[in-house]
This record gives structure tokens, C-alpha cells and sequence, in this order.
């Protein structure tokens, strides 16, 4: 760290031929970023295109798996020394085709000032560059269709900004002081009575106000925006001489899956565009977050994607303890591995039975499907105390050991139960007639235009894309186990529905070997660690999460808060697909699209 | 063939409705025979791993066999042998809550000196997670976590913030709740008495042999009146998987919420004084 401070003034000056990539676009990275356990590269904002697009087409970094932004503003760490810019937006770029690690690419952003978008090379960056700028106030020159999508129009500020302040304000951070010894309970809502808590922008006028609806693009085929699009299906409407209009469904709609909106430019029946638009369960998870302490973050990330805490608890311990060198236990690592897979489980079988749901087969199929998560839900109650909230893991390994006969019932379940009921959902939906005529075909977008559009997880490998994070960059031990990744040509619903049955297939493989080769020991590698403070510096870190990559991003300043907490959220950025998928389709198979990404709320919003 | 798909899912729900009416039928005159009567009458059923057929059941007259690990709200521990709060106020708990929802007023003795003991002590139900932080960094197992879930009240405030003795249970209520932790904790303090003990041989015998008798008259001790206002408040003496079923008795109970009514409301209305000192102060 104290070479950093040394190096920083090198930032300030042009090009060095000592940084990687500045041989082939010159003058584009112009410093490092090092310390801690993630190297980075600064790159110059103007050659910020360039190099993506060299990166993409020559060194086949074709995944933009991240972006996000940096306040350095409060930063209290030495490696910011001599750096006058504010923000920094960052880039984590990975390689479906080789596996393996990320490029980290920060640009440094002075206050008031644009980046240029990477929708140009990435189209995927779209709702993560709306979420920067919705959160950060960063504008993206170029972007396509720059809006806020958590927060609505009339909200003032940008909520991530370090100076920022929420109602209720108490203090900048955990724990407040007021709470022990001496002051009595105090009732939020008297320090700050209701109708004084909201403020709009200046200029602004809540009750002249209406949804703008223009945003909706007029057409979205994939043609428009310039990806592969040959196979795409893009229905022509017919001889009928009809007028679009823009359908609005939901945020109330069952068929979206929790409060969601889908705003549809139709034309007859046909979509032409679609955007999505979220944020009604928006309570800045990134925020709270960063007050907490680090520790305080593992149950509130139950509370992302709620179907699989478990995977949640693992990947933020995973980042904290790359962050702050943890080792972890043997037995610790093998129970972390099986509730990863029985929440995959859990997770696949609920997103089956629901894009059944979605498809009219309303509510019997889809208790089929979830009458065996009851019983992992029990499962995880016995061992962790709650079915849904689990808060497991810790950094370190896992807070308690299993408890006495858990694991026979364990066993009992994946060598018995499981088998018998993949089985006969597989009977039930493979062959059925109705499933066959509307996921066939329904839904088709390329692989690679997938990947362009940065989705990932099970609806990358229905598309025949074998990525798979277990595989391409293995975390915990899953390179011990021996396990398929399975894959389908077809990347339309059916597929959808298929591969994820497959996945859990594969997933019951995996805990049936973790079940046999647990071993004893110990479970946990550290102990009464509310204080802790890990040292200065950054990580990214990334699981294959039921829903697809699950990444934390965090920078530590070597206090007790996480100075940056993001979460790239699977179910949000797949989001970006439904738009290019759905088009071309019925309007009633936009609905089954979405099912088929399957999403959960309070991860899209957070 | 067309339809040799839908007719198998057909067939597949039959079986289901089968295999239902089946499990339904094979425990006349009920399912639930051998189940844990709980309290107030209703049936605790523990489903078990091999469960097949008919998997719901008849909530809130059938309830789950809660698991020992299950958590819900924290609650504290009294020492009955020692007849005192086994809380020293050392504000640890309050420091980890995540949603900061612990609030502790620290005793102070007749000279205004602070002893470890809390005077107040609020858990605010509606904002705690549940996440089990105070009871996993309590150093002095004062906290833990209570199976009692059905909390429904019509107002959130104040009957859902739970103050010192709303939140005291004896500690037996804890030895029956979570039989296998306090078997195990008891072990870990006997382990380390032996030790204590075995370090202290040198000291004269008689001392120990004191303290012992000591212990024991201490048992002989009533429960305190906190306790007795916990096991006799409305709702809160269900059982919980064979916990200790309190009768409960309604005299007092209004007495009880009223005056804790008027409490709170004075903490409210002294908050709400500060609240506007500091706001009329221009901080
Ligand atoms: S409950 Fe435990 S942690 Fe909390 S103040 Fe009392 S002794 Fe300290
Ligand atoms: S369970 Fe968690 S949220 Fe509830 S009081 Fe304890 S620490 Fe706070």
C-alpha cells in the first residue's frame, strides 16, 4: 500500500508503456489501482471504448459482468492520496470462452462530469449505466436510454453520494451510540413527523407530474441495436393496417412476479418493445450496507433474492474473506457446498412450477413443484433457525454444526426424495403437449447476443453457452466434485424450463458425493468478530448462484463499515434480455419470457 | 401420439389425489394420533422426513414442531437461582443489532454509580430480523432466542416494543425451548468450574464448600415478580414444543398493559422533548 501512495502522481501523467494494453490502444490505461487483493487498471475516459472493444474482440473478454461506481469522497485509506477526483466508475469484464478471472477497469470520474457508455460494445451495461446514474447522479454519453430505474423521477438527490442523507437520519454509521447506556427508547416518527420527510428537485412539481411512457423505444428488435440477429424471430404483424399503442402490465400484475411493471409497445398482438421498469421494492440495500457494520450485511443479504439466502450468505462471506484473507475450514466448506446445491434445488424447482404458473396452469402443477422445497425448507430450519432468512454463513465458515441426525435426513432426502420427484415433474411437463406449443420457439434470442447483453446462469446455458462459475472459475471446493454442466441448443422457454430441471439433476450429483465425503472438524475459523476490520482494498467476488452470477463488489478503508457494498444482482441484469426477447412474440408470451428469466424482487430492486 | 403427454399428467395428478386420500385414510380417526398436544388445546405435528401424501397441515388449530434452533424474537434470561437478571448491561447485543432495534438504560445504584444490571431494556419487535446476532455475541447467555411467533397485536406501537419485562422468561422456559444448547452450555460451565475448582485447590476446601451451600439456599428463592408478569400476560403462554405451559390468568393483565401503556408514553413524550431541543437548538 505504501508504493501506491508512491505511484499515485504517476495518474496524473499520459500514457506508460509499462501498463499492459497500451502497446495496442495507446494512451488507454493510464495507472493501477493495486492494492488489496484485486489489481486494476485506471484507463483514460476518452480511450474507454477503444479499449472494451479490443478487450472484447481480441483478448475474448466478451462478459461485462459489472458496473458500478465508486464515491471516493469520505474514503479515510491511503491509496486515494493525491487522487482529486470524486468517483470512479468500475468495470469487471470476465470471458465466457476462456473461464478464469476478471480485468478490472476504474475510470476516474471528476464531480459534474460524463463517462462514455459501454452499451456500444457491451449492450448489457444498459440498466447497470441507468443504475449508476440513478444512484450516482453519472451521466453516460451515448447511452441509448439513460433514465432513473430504481428511484422514480421525483426523487431528489442521488441516494449512493456519500453525503447523501436518508429520513430518519441518526448517524453515518453503526452501531448509534444513543442505544446503550443511558438514553430511553425513542419513537422514530417523533424526530422526523411524517410529511416533512420527502423533498422533490427544485423546479419540480409532484402534482403536474405524469409517468412519462416515452421512453419506451418504438421498436426493439435486435437488429435496431445491432446484434446478431439472424435466427431472431421477429414476427412481421400481418396485412392488417393497425396503429402501436404502449401497454402497461402491472405493477400489480400476478404474472410479474411480485411488484413489477412491464410497459409492452404493441402492435395487434405483437410486442415491438418492452421495458422493463422497477424499483417498487427498492429500500437501497447498498446503502444500508454501507452504514452497517460488515458483519451486520450477512442477514440483510437474506433478504435479496429470499429463495436462496443460503447462496447469498456465501457469496458475500466469499468476498469477505478474499477481502481480508479467511481461511475456511474443511467441514465448513462442505456444508457450505450442500446448502448452495439444496437452495438450487429449492430454486429451480420454484421457477418451474412458476413459469408453469405463467403459462395458465394455475396453481396445482406449481404445488407439485414446491411441496419438496417445504421439506428442504425444513432442512435449513433445523439448522440455521429460519426456513427463508437464513443468515448461515459467517466469515470464516458457517455459524453452527449441523445438528445431531441431520444428515442422515439429509441423505434421506437427496438419495430417496429428490430423485423421485425430478422425476416426476419431468414426467409430468417434458412431454406435455400444451408445453410443447408455446415454449417451443418462443422466446429465441442467440447465445451470443445473450452474452452481449450480459445474462448469464441458466439462461445462458439454454442458449448452448457451458458457463458455469463452479466450472469456469471454481469457488469453495466444487472442483473436487465431479459434475456436468449441462446445456441445450434450442434458447427458447422450453429450454428454459428444461435446463433448469437438468441443473438440479446435476445439483442432487453434487450432494450426494458431499454428503458421502463430509468430514469433521471444525466449522468455523473465527470467532467474535463484530469488530472486525479487514485491511485496505478492494474485491470482487462472484458465485453461480440459482439465478445466475451473484457478485459482490466491496472496498474496505480498514474501518468497521464497508466503505463500498454492490451486489450485482443475477435476476436484475438478465432483465435486460426481456426486452430484445419478448419482442416479435405475443403480447401473452411476454409474460411466460419473463417467467422464464426467472426473477425475484427483492433482488431486481434491492 | 397427440395427448400421450397430457394424459401422463393426468394420471400423475390422480396418483396425487390418490396418494393424499390414501395417507388421509390410514390414521382413522386422525393423522395426528401421536402428536404433541400443545397448549390451548391445539396438536403439534412433527412431519417427518418421509412424508408422503398429504403434506399441509391445518394451521392455526395444527401447528409445526418448531425445530430447537428456530428463532424468532430475543428474549432474557432470569436466573432463577441467583434470583437476578443474568443481563449485566454490557450493551454488546445493542452494539451488533443489525437493524439497531436493542435499547438498554444501564442500572445505577443508590449513589448514581452504574452497576451491570439494565434498569430499562426494549427490543423493538417490529424492526428486529430475527437474525439471532445478540444472542450469538451475548457473552453472558442472558439473551436468547424465544419460539413464540404469533406476536399479531392491532397497534405496532407500543405493543410491539417489548420492554424488560415483557421480554424476561425464567430460565427453565429456556432449558425446555432449547433442551440441547442448554444441556450443551450447562456441560461447557461445569467443564469450566471443574477447572476453576481444580485451579483452586490450594485455596482452603472450606471456601468452597461455602459457596455450595450458598448456591443452594439461593435455589430455595421465589421467582421474581418480573416473571410472574411475563408467564401471566395474555397470549404469551402458549406453549412452545413442550415448553412450560403457564395457565393463563387475565387479573391483572389490563392493570399490566396500562401501566405499561403510560410508561412508554412518557418515554415518548420525553423523546419527542428532546427531539425538539435539539431541532429548536439549530445543530
Ligand atoms: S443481553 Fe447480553 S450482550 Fe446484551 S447487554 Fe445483556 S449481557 Fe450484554
Ligand atoms: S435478533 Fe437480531 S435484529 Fe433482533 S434484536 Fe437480536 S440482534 Fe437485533
Amino acid at each position: 500500500m505504501t508504493e501506491l501512495v508512491a505511484e499515485a502522481p504517476v495518474v496524473e501523467q499520459t500514457a506508460d508503456a509499462a501498463y499492459p494494453y497500451n502497446n495496442v490502444v495507446p494512451g488507454a490505461v493510464i495507472g493501477r489501482w493495486a492494492e488489496g487483493s484485486d489489481p486494476a487498471l485506471v484507463v483514460a475516459p476518452d480511450k474507454l471504448i477503444a479499449l472494451l472493444t479490443h478487450l472484447r474482440d481480441q483478448e475474448s473478454y466478451d462478459f461485462l459482468s459489472s458496473v458500478t461506481c465508486v464515491d471516493y469522497s469520505a474514503y479515510a485509506g491511503k491509496a486515494r492520496a493525491g487522487i482529486k477526483e470524486r468517483f470512479d466508475t468500475v468495470y469487471h469484464l470476465y470471458s465466457t470462452q476462456k473461464g478464469g478471472g476478471h480485468i478490472n477497469l476504474h475510470v476516474r470520474v471528476p464531480e459534474g462530469d460524463s463517462v462514455p457508455s459501454a452499451t456500444s460494445v457491451y449492450p448489457g451495461a444498459n440498466l447497470q449505466e441507468c443504475e449508476v446514474y440513478d444512484l450516482y447522479g453519472i451521466k453516460f454519453e451515448g447511452h441509448p436510454n439513460l433514465r432513473r430505474v430504481l428511484l422514480w423521477e421525483g426523487f431528489n438527490g442521488y441516494p449512493m453520494r456519500k453525503d447523501w442523507k436518508e429520513a430518519y437520519f441518526e448517524e453515518e454509521n453503526k452501531p448509534f451510540k444513543n442505544r446503550h447506556p443511558a438514553e430511553g427508547y425513542f419513537w422514530h416518527e417523533d424526530k422526523l413527523p411524517w410529511g416533512s420527510n420527502s423533498t422533490y428537485p427544485e423546479g419540480w412539481d409532484p402534482e403536474s407530474w405524469q409517468t412519462p411512457i416515452s421512453y419506451v423505444p418504438v421498436s426493439q428488435a435486435p437488429e435496431g441495436l445491432g446484434y446478431d440477429s439472424e435466427k431472431s424471430n421477429v414476427g412481421a404483424v400481418g396485412e392488417l393496417d393497425t396503429q402501436s399503442i404502449v401497454v402497461n402490465l402491472g405493477p400489480h400484475h400476478p404474472s410479474t412476479h411480485g411488484v413489477f411493471r412491464m410497459l409492452a409497445r404493441i402492435e395487434g398482438e405483437t410486442v415491438l418493445a418492452l421495458e422493463p421498469e422497477m424499483g417498487y421494492l427498492h429500500r437501497n440495500h447498498e446503502k444500508i450496507g454501507e452504514r452497517n457494520t460488515w458483519l451486520m450485511n450477512m442477514p440483510f443479504t437474506d433478504r435479496l433474492d429470499y429463495i436462496n439466502s443460503m447462496s447469498n450468505n456465501l457469496g458475500y462471506a466469499l468476498a469477505i474473506e478474499k477481502l481480508a484473507n479467511i481461511e475456511v475450514p474443511e467441514r465448513a466448506n462442505y456444508i457450505r457446498i450442500i446448502m448452495a446445491e439444496l437452495t438450487r434445488v429449492v430454486n429451480h424447482m420454484w421457477s418451474i412450477g412458476f413459469i408453469l404458473n405463467d403459462l395458465g396452469a394455475l396453481q396445482t402443477p406449481a404445488l407439485y413443484a414446491i411441496e419438496e422445497r417445504e421439506m428442504i425448507l425444513d432442512l435449513f430450519e433445523a439448522v440455521s433457525g429460519s426456513r427463508l432468512m437464513c443468515n448461515y454463513m459467517r466469515f470464516g465458515g458457517v455459524v453452527r454444526d449441523l445438528p445431531a441426525g441431520w444428515l442422515e435426513k439429509a441423505k434421506y432426502m437427496v438419495d430417496t426424495r429428490l430423485p423421485n420427484v425430478l422425476d416426476e415433474l419431468d414426467r409430468l411437463i417434458t412431454g406435455n403437449e400444451i408445453m410443447m406449443a408455446r415454449g417451443r420457439g418462443v422466446g429465441y434470442l442467440s447465445a451470443k447476443d445473450l452474452i452481449a447483453l450480459s445474462v448469464s446462469g441458466p439462461m445462458i446455458r439454454a442458449a448452448g453457452v457451458p458457463y458455469d462459475i463452479r466450472k469456469a472459475q471454481p469457488y469453495c471446493i466444487y472442483d473436487r466434485f465431479d459434475f456436468d454442466i449441462p446445456t441445450l441448443p434450442e434458447s427458447d422457454i422450453f429450454a428454459r424450463y428444461y435446463i433448469r430441471l437438468l441443473e438440479a439433476r446435476e445439483s442432487v450429483k453434487i450432494l450426494k458425493q458431499a454428503l458421502r465425503d463430509i468430514p469433521g472438524g471444525e466449522f468455523l475459523s473465527t470467532r467474535d468478530k463484530y469488530t472486525f476490520r479487514p485491511t485496505e482494498g478492494e474485491a470482487y467476488v462472484r458465485v453461480e448462484a440459482p439465478k445466475g452470477e451473484l457478485g459482490f463488489y466491496v472496498v474496505s478503508d480498514n474501518k468497521a463499515n464497508p466503505y463500498r457494498y454492490h451486489v450485482r444482482a443475477p435476476s436484475f441484469i438478465n432483465l435486460n434480455a426481456l426486452g430484445p426477447m419478448s419482442v416479435g412474440y405475443k403480447i401473452a408470451d411476454a409474460v411466460v419470457v419473463l417467467g422464464a428469466i426467472d426473477i425475484v424482487l427483492g433482488e431486481v430492486d434491492r | 401420439m397427440f395427448g400421450t403427454g397430457l394424459l401422463k399428467g393426468l394420471g400423475i395428478t390422480l396418483k396425487h389425489a390418490l396418494d393424499t386420500f390414501a395417507d388421509d385414510r390410514k390414521h382413522v380417526p386422525s393423522r395426528y394420533q401421536d402428536s404433541v398436544k400443545g397448549g390451548n388445546g391445539r396438536r403439534v405435528i412433527e412431519q417427518p422426513i418421509t412424508q408422503e401424501g398429504l403434506l399441509t397441515i391445518q394451521y392455526p388449530e395444527e401447528r409445526r414442531l418448531l425445530p430447537e434452533r428456530f428463532r424468532y424474537i430475543p428474549m432474557l434470561i432470569w436466573d432463577t437461582q441467583a434470583n437476578e437478571d443474568k443481563c449485566t448491561a454490557c450493551g454488546i447485543c445493542a452494539k451488533v443489532c443489525p437493524p439497531q432495534c436493542i435499547w438498554i438504560v444501564r442500572d445505577m445504584d443508590a449513589n448514581g454509580k452504574p452497576v451491570a444490571r439494565p434498569a430499562e431494556f426494549y427490543i423493538d419487535a417490529a424492526v428486529c430480523m430475527s437474525c439471532s446476532f445478540c444472542v450469538e455475541f451475548c457473552p453472558f447467555d442472558a439473551i436468547k432466542m424465544n419460539h413464540d411467533f404469533e406476536l399479531a397485536v392491532y397497534d405496532r406501537y407500543p405493543q410491539l416494543v417489548y420492554d424488560k419485562a415483557e421480554l424476561t422468561v425464567p430460565v427453565e422456559y429456556y432449558a425446555a425451548l432449547w433442551p440441547t444448547q442448554w444441556a450443551a452450555e450447562e456441560e461447557a460451565k461445569r467443564q469450566k468450574e471443574a477447572e476453576d475448582k481444580a485451579k483452586a485447590e490450594a485455596k482452603a476446601k472450606a471456601d468452597a464448600e461455602k459457596a455450595a451451600k450458598a448456591a443452594s439456599a439461593a435455589a430455595a428463592k421465589p421467582a421474581p415478580a418480573a416473571v410472574e408478569a411475563k408467564a401471566s400476560a395474555p397470549g404469551e403462554a402458549v406453549a412452545s414444543n413442550g415448553g412450560v405451559v403457564v395457565a393463563s390468568a387475565d387479573g391483572g393483565a389490563t392493570d399490566e398493559a396500562a401501566a405499561k401503556k403510560a410508561r412508554l408514553d412518557e418515554l415518548k413524550r420525553k423523546a419527542a422533548e428532546t427531539a425538539k431541543k435539539r431541532k429548536d437548538g439549530g445543530a
